[in-house]
């Protein structure tokens, strides 16, 4: 009964990567700044402390290699494809503290969702309002269901 | 019925504010349609073909009296004095203004609803059994577990960009009110040792890709529900194909995968999830549950019925159901007068319709997916009050699951996709039909037109399937037959070419003339006949 059934004729199609784009961090310590490597190309027995994970690819390929990674980058080629969100989940859920970076089509109506999942830092190919930002992050005083980010559920609140 | 706590009220009226700032952000050309169209999207905004229309979640197709008012109230304020409700047992408002649209969120969040997750790619309303906490089949009333799916699914920070929308549906009775196997989650409660859970459908669906849900798990222990539903939500949005949108349903990726091997990978993902334990805490089930106490019964209400006027007697031989309790019943309101259009009521008709639940039904109505409506708790000692009070205003037709009781989706009279109109015909096969001695003695035929592939007037699911499709510009129908949406579901299938508009009403007819000729008796169905006898005798009707 809708227009979500048609094709969504893509916008002008947002930067791959985000090599120019302000980071938003939500960590106290600095963004990490060296190279990124592509997973493809990571080699555990690298020195390298930075990967990217693609929308595609499987973020739990890294799991063996958590304790010596400092940023994994995950790629948001669209707003509308979610696989992100389940990619930092599934990162944060086997331990990984180090920062979690969302990178690419990046928006404002995005950011609640984003950091519940467990991204702390945001490479947006469109520069973000930090004001807007903050507002948004604390519009929904209380959340339904466990997510990375550790907030307690209603029904936790609930019950005591 | 569930009420909000200050919690379940602080988010929606957050939601409120969010969408009014989303609004008024649009209105000011900060974001472009592009960006704006998934929020609103995902607030049950549609632009159709004339205006916006604005979808309205029923959560499991439960509302009170109050609630039922403020839908009147709303279809006055916002709309031209109507709404139509939905197979989704949602309400729809066709004539909606963007620039109103908050406002009328507001004055829905007043009465505890919204119209969050009513379109856009997540978790969409959980629909259930119309029946439920009243059917006299029933192993336990399935609403807690729905309301507690709702919650969970509400801005689910993991699901809220699917490949495609999804759909769950939760049913407590081995009679399916709810079409659990034509969903992308069906949930039956069921009770194994001793323990009460789940069985468990994946990868149904109707659309232009019609497919039944497979079994995915026998049995989930209730209190792990959630985080089952969790690990399959995850396979899918992980692995669903993104690349075409009509390939995108969770039923493709089961169906492309496997059955076999999309269990595993499920029970793979939820082996990684069980041991963080994500599921909600015991207290907060049974705090549901007590929301949805039984009303105050009258314990002297009587199982005498009075039934010397052949007008009520009609009705409630079709009409209505047994209910749990002794001296009650379960009454259904027919929206499909011959005439009307299916699912539309207007605002004087909701007011009394919610009048009449605060007198008669412990305040209560539910939406059904086939776009009736039901008072699920009234006394047999006032039905025929109950009927003379919906008689005078035309809501007792006495058709429920008969061949006038059409689901037609809103087709091309509104609808943007659509390549046929559906009410003209579904119109059309109730004035053919309308005698009621006739639609009697044909007996339970469900009829269901959808004006264009995507198929949201659930042909498939017909026991008579029409599909709407365009030949070289002109509007055309197929005929499908065998379909159902019921325990015993299959998919219709096409009988041959299609049809002009008055061809098909045509062809609907001899294939009834036809069911009558060769059924063995009154008491054999359509569909019993259609699967008995196959097509052939059909096809020779209808192109013989």
């Amino acid at each position: 009964m809708g227009e979500d059934q048609q094709p969504v004729a893509d916008a002008a199609a947002p930067p791959e990567t985000a090599a120019n784009a302000v980071i938003l961090s939500f960590r106290d310590a600095p963004a990490y700044e060296g190279p990124v490597v592509a997973l493809a190309d990571y080699a555990a027995n690298s020195n390298t402390a930075a990967v990217r994970v693609e929308a595609g690819e499987d973020a739990r390929s890294l799991i063996p290699h958590l304790a010596r990674l400092r940023l994994i980058e995950v790629a948001f080629p669209k707003y509308r494809d979610g696989r992100g969100y389940s990619s930092a989940q599934i990162l944060r859920e086997a331990g990984f503290t180090g920062e979690l970076r969302a990178a690419g089509d990046v928006l404002l109506d995005q950011m609640v969702f984003l950091r519940r999942a467990g991204f702390d830092s945001f490479a947006p190919a469109r520069a973000l309002n930090p004001a807007a930002v903050a507002a948004a992050l604390e519009r929904f005083p209380f959340v339904y269901q466990n997510a990375a980010d550790g907030r307690q559920p209603v029904w936790v609140r609930r019950n005591g | 019925m569930y009420r909000y706590d200050e919690y379940d009220q602080a988010i929606v009226d957050a939601r409120v504010a969010e969408f009014r700032d989303q609004v008024a952000r649009r209105l000011a050309n900060e974001i472009t349609e592009d960006q704006f169209k998934p929020l609103r999207l995902m607030n049950g905004l549609y632009l159709q073909l004339h205006a916006y229309m604005l979808r309205v979640a029923v959560p499991y197709g439960t509302l009170s009296g109050t609630q039922m008012h403020a839908l009147a109230h709303i279809a006055r304020k916002y709309d031209r004095g109507y709404g139509h409700f939905t197979t989704r047992q949602n309400i729809q408002y066709n004539w909606i203004k963007l620039a109103e649209a908050p406002d009328l969120l507001a004055e829905l969040a007043a009465v505890e609803m919204h119209a969050i997750q009513t379109s856009g790619n997540c978790i969409r309303n959980i629909s259930s059994d119309q029946f439920a906490g009243a059917a006299a089949d029933e192993l336990a009333d399935p609403r807690p577990y729905a309301e507690l799916l709702r919650q969970w699914s509400s801005f689910h920070p993991e699901f809220s960009f699917l490949p495609r929308k999804f759909k769950i549906a939760v049913t407590a009775s081995d009679t399916d009110r709810a079409a659990i196997q034509l969903h992308d989650i069906g949930l039956q409660l069921i009770d194994r040792d001793g323990v009460r859970g789940f069985k468990v459908w994946v990868g149904g669906g109707m659309g232009r890709t019609p497919m039944i849900g497979h079994v995915v798990r026998e049995f989930i222990p209730a209190s792990q529900y959630l985080s089952f539903c969790e690990a399959i939500l995850r396979v899918y949005n992980r692995y669903g194909r993104r690349d075409n949108i009509y390939k995108a349903r969770i039923k493709i990726l089961v169906h492309e995968l496997g059955a076999e091997e999309f269990t595993r990978q499920v029970e793979a993902e939820w082996a990684l999830l069980e041991p963080l334990a994500l599921d909600a805490p015991a207290a907060e089930y049974a705090r549901i549950v007590a929301q949805f106490a039984e009303p105050a019964y009258d314990p002297a209400a009587s199982d005498r019925l009075d039934l010397a006027d052949p007008g009520f007697a009609l009705w409630v031989k079709q009409n209505v159901h047994p209910h749990k309790r002794p001296g009650y019943a379960i009454a259904t309101i027919s929206l499909k007068p011959v005439g009307g259009i299916p699912g539309d009521a207007s605002a004087d008709q909701m007011d009394l319709i919610a009048d009449l639940a605060a007198r008669y039904a412990h305040d209560e109505i539910r939406v059904t997916h086939s776009q009736n409506l039901v008072l699920a708790h009234v006394r047999k000692a006032d039905l025929h009050a109950l009927w003379t009070a919906l008689d005078a205003v035309g809501l007792a037709t006495a058709n429920l699951d008969l061949v006038t009781d059409i689901i037609a989706c809103p087709g091309l009279d509104y609808c943007a996709l659509a390549n046929a109109r559906s009410i003209p015909v579904a119109q059309q096969i109730a004035a053919r039909f309308a005698d009621l001695d006739r639609q009697h003695d044909i007996g339970e035929l469900k009829i269901k037109i959808s004006g264009c592939i995507n198929a949201c007037g659930h042909h498939h699911a017909g026991h008579i399937g029409i599909l709407g499709v365009d030949k070289k510009g002109e509007e055309a129908y197929q005929l499908l037959l065998g379909g159902s949406g019921a325990e015993d579901t299959s998919l219709a299938k096409i009988l041959g070419p299609g049809f002009t508009e008055a061809g098909i009403v045509d062809a609907v007819e001899k294939v009834i003339d036809r069911y009558r000729s060769v059924r063995t008796g009154p008491s054999e169905r359509f569909l019993d006949t259609y699967r008995r006898v196959g097509a052939d005798p059909f096809k020779e009707a209808v192109y013989g």
